[in-house]
């Protein structure tokens, strides 16, 4: 069983059970309670904030634990918006973002805000000239995501971030939940006001995520209540999934220094495997992009089929995003791109972990080798 | 020193069973449920079978099942969602002063956004009547929130009446039944509301997960905007083990409702003789007729329940003085407040709140450990 579709989701590891296990058996209390099961389970709940923090390169009351990347997104671009409409209701985005945050700037647009969408180039990339050309008097908001989660473009956030810094009436807010597993970058260096994770994209649980947000910007709250999380996200804190976060971050942090060069070294093989590979298009820029996402299309192929045939060998490949393959539609990332219609409807995402080696990336090599040929002659596509 | 946990009302200890769901969820369904390959569907397949007990435990379609990340999300999403997807049909909306604050704070929240909402006042007993709903429902009335029981005093609201004043009258009725559920007999078929809150880690579930029923043919408007999961109603990766493990506490809960209901029940009444038999002084706040089982909540003369919960805590004995969701604050609880207006009863009442694992000889314990406390005071 090869299982290449760790963008969708990755496979907890082990420690990462335990820690949650434990955390669950021995610290049941409701953090909010003053009694020592309660203060016990808050303990180690702030904990687990100091260590994400550390890791992010944030402070401790920066972090607010949320159930996941769409809440964040939602978090960050409805919190900003609302809390700041009084300032202006204009917002700027890209063509290429997660459907959680698209289709947050589209329920805003219902509401009266405006909404600049930043085209990007054939690699899927923004020109942060661009984004600074859209600010205007009323921008509160740009939100462009750190890693496609599609094609594995990086974006240049940094670049991006220096420029709004002009802007000290905006906040920058980037969705780094495909690039916090390999293309980490410090909180604090690159300079965004908002940054959103998801726990198991690194091998941590479903269910968990993080908002960082900078000390002193406002955010108005998606859920009200008990005033957990600095008054930001009401809810009985998810002890024991916010600890398996914390672990499976520091456990992702070490690995990622240990194997960058191995799946580097996968990416490399894969793509020249796929450059004399006929039928076969690359979709993933050669340069900055994320060491784990290729995403490459078969034109006049279903991708559905290849997929199938890939899935009888034991290896699990995907479309796009899992959050929209539900529909059959052809990727909006890659038609964004300009790539054309053929291409995105054609294209199929392969997403490597940590723990992906190179004998499993050369099983999926042979397999693309036969499998390809096959189907390209029962299409009648070659000879 | 013992350690006594009676704050069941707060957070539970997880299952043992629960946990093996779980681990095993973890280990080998760790698809993505919207992924197309056979991880994804193996992930799809649990998460429809945790979505058809979790419908089956309150008769509902499984399609009238929201999974959310709590309590507190699915009040959010039942109070924000229903009015303002449905804003063009008027404007008031009716709850309680003792709800609790996930839907106190939406209602606040609506009212900044143009709403006006009613919070109807409770009597001495603890609760509401149906005739005060009718008293202040008008032609702008879209929704009636009630909660089932509370969670303070775990006094039980007479929801099924007001669910049939509501269908009745074509308004919608939600309630909160986060204290109930897995507790009392909850049918949808029977009380008919429109929208229903439950959380899994008060049943011995996992934190961060609970559901909103919502009765077909409801529109909301989203918390979240996102993918296609839960039919556009809430966006987001599903939560899989936790789904899974939460359906295993709903249904060990409904298998072991009646014998785990007569035993709290004990435990409660225990407790009440045993203070009764160490001559402490005290009174149950709330009608103690039409209370859950789990929940007892006593008013102790003359002390200060800071320190009494203190003293509790130095015994081994975890008790609250209300809902840990106030996030540690020390305000006096919103709910005896509304009970008892002109009295500090607020200060000097304690919630103990009993599951799985308590024993009588535990309750008796506390009994006698309060009695010491209170010669001293």
């Amino acid at each position: 069983m090869i299982y290449l579709d760790n963008s969708a989701t990755t496979k907890p590891w082990p420690e990462v059970l335990e820690a949650y296990q434990k955390a669950t058996q021995t610290y049941f209390g409701n953090p909010s309670s003053l009694h020592r099961l309660g203060t016990e389970a808050d303990t180690l709940f702030q904990k687990a904030r100091q260590a994400v923090a550390k890791l992010l390169g944030a402070h401790t009351e920066e972090i607010i634990f949320t159930s996941g990347g769409t809440e964040g997104n939602n978090l960050a671009i409805k919190g900003i918006a609302f809390a700041y409409q009084t300032r202006g209701k204009h917002l700027i985005t890209s063509t290429v973002e997660h459907p959680s945050v698209l289709e947050a700037f589209r329920y805003l647009e219902t509401l009266g805000f405006e909404v600049t969408y930043v085209p990007v180039d054939q690699e899927g990339r923004v020109n942060p000239r661009h984004v600074e050309e859209a600010v205007r008097e009323d921008t509160t908001l740009v939100s462009i995501v750190h890693v496609n989660n599609e094609m594995g473009t990086i974006q240049p956030i940094e670049e991006i971030s220096r420029r709004l810094k002009k802007y000290p009436k905006l906040f920058f807010h980037t969705d780094h939940v495909q690039g916090v597993t390999h293309v980490p970058f410090s909180f604090r260096d690159i300079g965004v006001d908002l940054c959103t994770i998801s726990g198991h994209k690194f091998h941590g649980l479903k269910g968990t995520g993080v908002l960082v947000k900078r000390k002193g910007i406002r955010l108005s709250p998606l859920f009200h209540g008990g005033g957990q999380e600095f008054g930001v996200r009401s809810g009985t804190e998810n002890v024991p999934g916010m600890v398996a976060l914390a672990k499976a971050l520091r456990i992702t942090r070490e690995r990622q220094r240990e194997t960058k060069e191995k799946i580097l070294t996968g990416k490399k093989r894969l793509l020249e495997a796929l450059q004399t590979l006929e039928g076969a298009v690359i979709n993933t820029p050669v340069k900055d992009s994320a060491p784990h996402i290729v995403n490459v299309s078969f034109p006049t192929l279903k991708p559905e089929v290849i997929i199938q045939a890939l899935t009888k060998k034991g290896i699990h490949v995907s479309t796009k995003s899992a959050c929209s393959s539900k529909e059959n539609q052809p990727s909006a990332v890659i038609e964004a791109c300009g790539l054309g219609k053929e291409r995105a409807e054609s294209a199929i995402r392969i997403s490597f972990s940590v723990d992906t080696t190179e004998a499993e990336v050369e099983e999926l090599i042979t397999q693309l080798r036969m499998i390809i040929p096959e189907m390209r002659k029962v299409m009648g596509v070659a000879k | 020193m013992e350690k006594i946990y009676v704050d069941h009302a707060a957070s539970t200890p997880i299952d043992e069973r629960v946990i093996t769901t779980m681990i095993e969820a973890m280990k080998n369904q760790y698809g993505n449920p919207s992924s197309i390959h056979s991880f994804g569907r193996d992930a799809r397949k649990l998460l429809d079978e945790a979505r058809q007990t979790l419908a089956q435990t309150i008769e509902a379609k499984p399609n009238e099942i929201v999974l959310t990340s709590g309590g507190t999300e699915a009040n959010n999403l039942a109070i924000f969602g229903y009015a303002r997807a449905n804003k063009a049909k008027g404007n008031h909306i009716i709850t309680s002063a003792i709800e609790h604050h996930a839907v106190l704070d939406a209602c606040k929240q609506l009212e900044k956004e143009g709403f006006r909402v009613t919070y109807l006042p409770v009597n001495k007993d603890g609760y509401i009547t149906k005739e005060q709903v009718e008293e202040n429902m008008t032609d702008e009335t879209i929704l009636i929130a009630m909660m089932h029981a509370n969670n303070e005093t775990g006094v039980i609201q007479p929801a099924n009446e007001i669910a049939r004043l509501a269908k009745e009258k074509n308004i919608a009725f939600h309630t909160d039944a986060v204290q109930t559920y897995g507790v009392l007999p909850i049918s949808v078929k029977e009380m008919q509301p429109t929208m229903m809150a439950v959380s899994s880690h008060k049943i011995n579930g996992p934190k961060g997960i609970g559901f909103l029923y919502v009765k077909e043919g409801t529109k909301l408007i989203a918390t979240f905007a996102g993918g296609e999961q839960e039919k556009k109603r809430r966006p987001g990766t599903e939560n899989l083990p936790a789904i899974a493990g939460f359906a295993t506490a709903a249904k060990v809960a409904l298998e072991e409702r009646e014998q785990r209901g007569s035993f709290y029940q004990h435990l409660t009444d225990s407790f009440v003789s045993a203070l009764k038999e160490e001559e402490v002084p005290f009174q149950i706040n709330g009608d103690a007729n039409h209370r859950v089982p789990h929940i007892v909540n006593i008013y102790f003369p003359w002390t200060t329940v800071e320190s009494f919960l203190v003293r509790l805590d130095f015994a081994g004995i975890a008790a609250s003085s209300g809902s840990a969701c106030t996030a540690g604050s020390l305000d006096p609880s919103h709910v005896l407040t509304a009970m008892f207006p002109e009295e500090g009863r607020a200060q000097s009442s304690v919630r103990f709140s009993v599951g799985k694992g308590n024993t009588k000889e535990e309750m008796e314990y506390i009994a006698r450990e309060i009695k010491k406390m209170m010669k001293t005071i």
